[in-house]
């Protein structure tokens, strides 16, 4: 897991914005709060933002961590922007099919697939 | 090595010392030869247990204390947890996943707790929690 430095790696595709999350654990609060920080801080730079959020790299999630996408989300649907979810691994999408967020949130397998879907 | 009897550890309500117990109970249960699939429920379950007695049993009050008993066997992993809180109802959470809470940002921790361990019991109070996990024994019915 990674301790330091930037919990996001954020690159852009033309309009879209993509953010890698570096972490393999995401769960202790303290990680938490510092990509939501960066996360929101994307919203707050861009209106209308169209966030793909790369999931690739992450083994663990807490509900903590689903909260924080819930008020991602919330927060980038109400300045007309779009957020889709991408590369989660079979055991952090069921976590998505067990809350039903899976239901709440665009996802798909790939970043590709993501970007298309914008 | 296997223990037959419960280790009793007390932290203060702090993040960094719920890591470290956290920490520790997934390398007792790896070394006890737990699939990646309990381990990854067991560490999931401990998250959020623990969440819970430090942020809403204990309200962050770094003078309260986390109480974590457990016992790791080759049969069933078992963690009882408790906080100084004056406890809940874990009956009065409502169902995260009925669509109006559903964009809640809270209230999946216990969902999770039940849908990856095998038995999670309150006790009634509501500021003691049991943990189970059984090896080789399929997760509870929303996750299958």
């Amino acid at each position: 897991m990674q301790t330091g430095g930037p919990r996001i790696a954020v690159s852009q595709d033309g309009p879209i914005t993509i953010a890698e999350l570096m972490d393999e654990e995401i769960l202790e609060e303290n990680i938490i709060e510092d990509i939501a920080e960066s996360l929101f801080g994307l919203v707050q730079e861009k209106p209308s933002l169209l966030l793909v959020l790369d999931f690739h790299q992450v083994k663990h999630l807490s509900s903590s961590a689903l909260g924080t996408l819930i008020r991602l989300n919330k927060r980038i649907e109400e300045t007309k922007g779009q957020l889709k979810l991408c590369g989660l691994r079979p055991t952090l999408y069921e976590i998505f099919t067990i809350t039903k967020l899976n239901r709440l949130f665009n996802i798909y397998e790939t970043r590709e697939l993501a970007m298309k879907g914008i | 090595m296997t223990c037959p009897y419960y280790q009793d550890i007390t932290i203060p309500s702090r993040y960094p010392h719920a890591k470290a117990v956290e920490d520790r109970i997934v390398l007792e249960a790896q070394q006890t030869g737990y699939d990646e699939e309990s381990i990854f429920a067991l560490r999931l379950s401990l998250e959020e247990s623990l969440t819970n007695a430090i942020r809403h049993g204990n309200a962050s009050d770094a003078s309260k204390h986390v109480s974590v008993k457990y016992r790791i066997t080759q049969d069933r992993i078992d963690v009882v947890i408790s906080d100084e809180g004056s406890g809940f109802d874990p009956c009065s959470i409502p169902d995260p996943t009925q669509p109006e809470f559903l964009s809640r940002p809270s209230g999946r921790g216990i969902l999770l707790m039940r849908a990856y361990m095998n038995e999670v019991t309150f006790n009634s109070k509501g500021n003691r929690v049991h943990l189970v996990k059984f090896r080789n024994h399929q997760a509870g019915s929303q996750a299958s």
